[in-house]
């Protein structure tokens, strides 16, 4: 066998058992999560409610064609995050260093289509603080919704940031041939991860351009 | 390992449904049907997590203790959000028609330090 032999700390029974911790680790941080992005979300359904004619014409001003772009290229990234983990799990390490590249980069192209969208509102003076400049006369709770967008997908996006680091330092383990069949742990919790970043931005993608459209 | 290796059909089934979703939501975000296109984006939204939390994420296939730690941070999160929101519409939708008791003054709308609906926030006192 390629792989290296993967040791079963002592307070485990065996891998299995080892391996099920992990996994169950995994999801109590990601509960965390859901109940961290919830809070944010949940701030954002009051102001909407409280403000929804300035909200739905605030949010005119998000391009919907780069958020939908950016939905797709988000959700193939996760294919191709499950497929790397289909190919450590199937023992091909050329496939999954191949899958984990491919999202590396469907998740680098996230950014960059985030970035321009960024540029894009700073040149506007869309950005929240002493420089907002915004037609009309419900200003101030635009301001409010600027702020809420820029919190939540900026927040998204530093997730996004992380895996991305991580994806690395997977690339580097899978090439050095330490996951197989028998041991990928981390190929599948990052995984995990990297879906739940995705699930974050299925609900920021209507929730912030969608909505009030029509 | 007894662990589920999921079938590569089955992710690629998930990626053809979530594509199709997301070309419908867009495609709801640009007709009227009222309040209701709101339902329905959310019901999307909600499809597709789920989706992607059961396949993607192995749920289907995980031990119950899983299915207990997912289902329990769904339900935080719904707790956290139906009673915010059982607040926000006892406080924002008026009782129409005659009552014995007294509608509200306007007041009653704004929640703590928020301004009332509609009202332009206050610049921040230095």
């Amino acid at each position: 066998m390629a792989e290296l032999a993967h040791p079963v700390a002592h307070h485990f029974d065996d891998a299995e058992q080892q391996h099920e911790a992990g996994q169950l680790g995994m999801w109590v941080f990601l509960v965390t999560e859901i109940l961290f992005f919830g809070g944010m979300f949940t701030a954002y359904v009051v102001y909407r409610s409280l403000y929804p004619d300035a909200f739905a014409h605030a949010s005119h001003h998000l391009d919907v064609r780069l958020g939908t772009i950016n939905t797709v290229v988000l959700i193939s990234s996760s294919v191709t995050m499950a497929l790397a983990v289909h190919a450590a799990q199937t023992g091909s390490r050329r496939g999954t260093l191949v899958w984990l590249i491919l999202t590396a980069l469907l998740g680098t192209t996230f950014l960059g289509i985030k970035s321009y969208e960024y540029a894009h509102k700073f040149h506007e003076g869309l950005v929240p603080g002493p420089h907002f400049t915004y037609p009309g006369p419900d200003a101030p709770q635009a301001q409010l919704f600027f702020g809420l967008y820029f919190a939540m997908t900026g927040v998204h996006a530093l997730h996004m940031v992380i895996g991305l680091g991580i994806l690395a330092w997977l690339m580097r383990e899978t090439r050095r041939g330490r996951f197989g069949p028998a041991y990928h742990t981390p190929v599948e919790l990052t995984g995990l991860y990297w879906h739940f970043v995705d699930i974050v931005w299925i609900f920021l993608f209507p929730f912030l351009y969608l909505i009030g459209r029509h | 390992m007894s662990e589920h290796v999921v079938p590569v059909r089955a992710y690629l089934t998930v990626f053809a449904v979530l594509l199709l979703l997301t070309a419908a939501t867009t495609w709801v975000a640009f007709i009227d049907l009222g309040r209701l296109s709101v339902v329905i984006m959310l019901a999307i939204a909600v499809v597709k997590a789920t989706l992607v939390v059961l396949f993607f994420m192995h749920v289907f296939y995980s031990s119950r203790l899983t299915w207990l730690v997912v289902s329990t941070g769904c339900a935080m999160l719904l707790l956290m959000v139906v009673f915010i929101a059982g607040d926000m519409i006892v406080r924002l939708v008026p009782t129409d028609g005659p009552s014995e008791v007294a509608s509200p003054p306007p007041e009653a709308f704004s929640i703590g330090a928020l301004p009332s609906p509609g009202r332009p926030l206050a610049p921040p006192e230095h």
